[in-house]
């Protein structure tokens, strides 16, 4: 029988400081294992488990995309006691990683139709992976038009600088990029995603829209996405809950019967409102 | 499935002979506390007893198990799994209620694309052999939930105590194989078997306590804002007894011991404790024990029933018995029977 619990080992190739505040990186890593690489085939909006030896393990989210075939990335916040052991690994530390978990963003849904891509602060990071993976060469005729809304507190804290500077010299893609208050320098859009949602309004029109953000950010970007006539059942929203085993048997990050780790993370907005109040 | 009588003096010659050959998992009373251990030269197992203080669980989920060892070197890493299961077990001396307790720990861990390998390999290697239950407690509600004190839901054999001699009555091939090593064991006779009828008959008749689940699934479904939950949970102390010594309880935690070379280990966690759900961030969707209640009594009697069609509760009555305030999980599921349906 197949043991869930083992992790694979992956070194770290390459360490990215993110944003400003540095307490947000980016892990490139790479199985010792070229089998193990290989075999880890992933959908955009998955997670893994990640160990680092003698701290313990925690679910993140896949930031590269599943194109990506010799590395995978994830971006970390350092908030606890596995993310503050991560943050102090130099490159070409081994940790560990299971998965992938999840269910994953519906791409076959959004196959043919246009794609709203809504994100807001460090939760930007499936997202990111799924924007990758549109704008990829193999697929990009395979989704009709892109819009992408992403906001952070301040230019500091924008994460993927990288990319979005590459995203925004492209013209299949429309990028929306917004800080929450008008600083000094910053040339772009100001103001808060759910405001800068209904000034693009996108078109509900055979499309499909992604939403992932803090808390704060469904409670008025919902509002918003129903104005723009999107039924709930082409609106999905990304969770994060406390977990530890990743496979629906430690039994901490239920909503009602839904496992947010094997059921999600992602979920519709219609299967959301049918969920209990209760994340 | 066999009937075999077994002369009460030859007991502790067949457990014995036994634990040549499996690792027994067997009552001891050790302090006045009768618990499941692994038999040795040490100990004896002792079957005068109401049930356990512990479940027998831990025999395949323990409270604390190694899942693999690590030793870093520099930035390196090396991993060494450890078995799931090792020797063939015994579990013996299991009451009805907690044998029937396997049986929905098995639907929970093999369920779904990952299966818990450490508890299945465990329980494959096991022949659980049941001890019937002739004298319930006030505090046993077995028959309630689909069990009764000479049940053999999850056992591979049955030993039923009828006054001068113990009955064995095999159950499945594995409790077959058991007995087959025991050639010297006499058939047991029509009278014996009557008698141990008639003794299962009486036992079910002393379990007194009864609590109605019909529909309470169905009334939880419309449950989740009732005010019920508001009183409920206010005298509750949060210390989790009740999930550690509840049967089917099986939530745990994964963490790591020591830093260099160390171990990573399935640690047993309670849903009734506030940093079960708490979030890095410091956002708790349980923040209360209002909420730890609920989730508690839901995944027993809403939530696995819509997954594996059957209630998380065997009406061991041992949450009843052990809770420091008195909190009696029989009351709970009365009161939301009593729920007027809509």
């Amino acid at each position: 029988m197949n043991n869930p619990y083992i992790p694979n080992l992956a070194a770290i190739r390459k360490i990215i400081i993110e944003n400003e505040a540095k307490d947000i990186k980016t892990f490139e890593l790479v199985f010792k294992d070229p089998e193990a690489m290989k075999n880890f085939r992933y959908k955009c909006g998955q997670f893994a488990e990640i160990s680092v030896f003698g701290a313990g393990e925690c679910p993140i989210g896949l930031a590269s995309s599943p194109m990506d075939e010799d590395c995978i990335q994830f971006t970390v916040k350092k908030v606890g006691v596995v993310t503050t052991a991560l943050h102090n690994c130099e490159e070409g530390t081994v940790i560990g990683v299971r998965g992938p978990y999840g269910n994953g963003f519906p791409l076959e849904r959004m196959e043919g139709r246009n794609v709203i891509i809504v994100g807001g602060g460090f939760a930007f990071t499936t997202l990111r992976s799924l924007t990758k993976f549109i704008l990829h060469e193999a697929n990009r005729d395979r989704f009709k038009d892109l819009t992408v809304i992403y906001g952070a507190r301040n230019p500091g804290e924008l994460v993927y600088k990288y990319d979005l500077e590459a995203w925004g010299k492209r013209d299949d893609i429309n990028l929306n990029v917004t800080i929450d208050r008008a600083v000094p320098g910053w040339t772009g859009l100001v103001g808060f995603v759910p405001a800068v949602l209904k000034e693009v309004a996108p078109s509900s029109d055979n499309a499909l829209a992604i939403v992932c953000g803090p808390p704060i950010m469904y409670k008025f970007t919902m509002p918003v996405i129903n104005e723009l006539g999107f039924r709930p059942e082409d609106v999905f929203l990304s969770f994060e809950m406390k977990m530890k085993c990743g496979i629906g048997k430690c039994g901490r990050c239920n909503i009602g019967n839904k496992f947010v780790c094997k059921d999600g993370p992602v979920f519709s907005y219609k299967e959301f409102q049918m969920m209990p109040k209760e994340y | 499935m066999k009937w075999k009588v077994l002369e009460k003096s030859e007991l502790p010659a067949l457990v014995a002979k036994l634990t040549e050959e499996y690792e027994v998992f067997a009552p001891v009373k050790e302090k006045n506390i009768v618990s499941f251990e692994r038999l040795s030269s040490e100990n004896q197992a002792y079957l005068d007893f109401w049930n356990t203080k512990k479940p027998p669980k831990d025999v395949f989920f323990p409270q604390t198990e190694t899942l693999f060892t690590y030793r870093i070197a520099e930035k390196d890493v090396e991993i060494v799994e450890i078995p799931a299961a090792k020797g063939k077990r015994v579990l013996f001396g299991v009451r009805p209620c907690d044998a029937r307790s396997f049986v929905l720990l098995n639907k929970f861990f093999s369920s779904g694309e990952h299966k818990d390998v450490y508890y299945l390999e465990k329980r494959r290697n096991t022949t659980i052999f049941g001890l019937a239950c002739t004298s319930p407690r006030s505090t046993c509600f077995c028959t309630s939930l689909g069990g009764s004190p000479f049940g053999k839901d999850g056992m591979d054999l049955l030993l039923q105590d009828i006054n001068d001699k113990y009955l064995i009555e095999t159950i499945t091939e594995k409790g077959e194989e058991l007995v087959e090593k025991f050639p010297s064991l006499k058939d047991a006779e029509k009278a014996d078997v009557e008698r141990a009828k008639k003794l299962s008959e009486d036992a079910e008749t002393a379990v007194k306590s009864k609590v109605s689940v019909k529909d309470v699934s169905e009334k939880l479904d419309r449950m989740f804002e009732d005010p019920l939950w508001d009183q409920i949970y206010q005298k509750c102390l949060g210390c989790g007894i009740c999930t550690f010594l509840c049967p089917t309880c099986c939530c745990f935690d994964i963490l790591d011991e020591e830093t260099v070379e160390g171990k990573r280990v399935k640690i047993w966690d309670s849903c009734q404790f506030s940093c079960f759900t708490l979030h890095g961030s410091g956002h708790n969707p349980r923040s209360s024990g209002k909420e730890r209640m609920r989730q508690r009594i839901m995944h027993k009697f809403n939530y696995f029933v819509n997954d594996f069609s059957e209630i998380f509760c065997v009406g061991c009555g041992r949450c009843v018995q052990e809770c420091p305030v008195n909190l009696d999980i029989r009351e709970i599921i009365g009161a939301i029977s009593a729920r007027q349906a809509e």
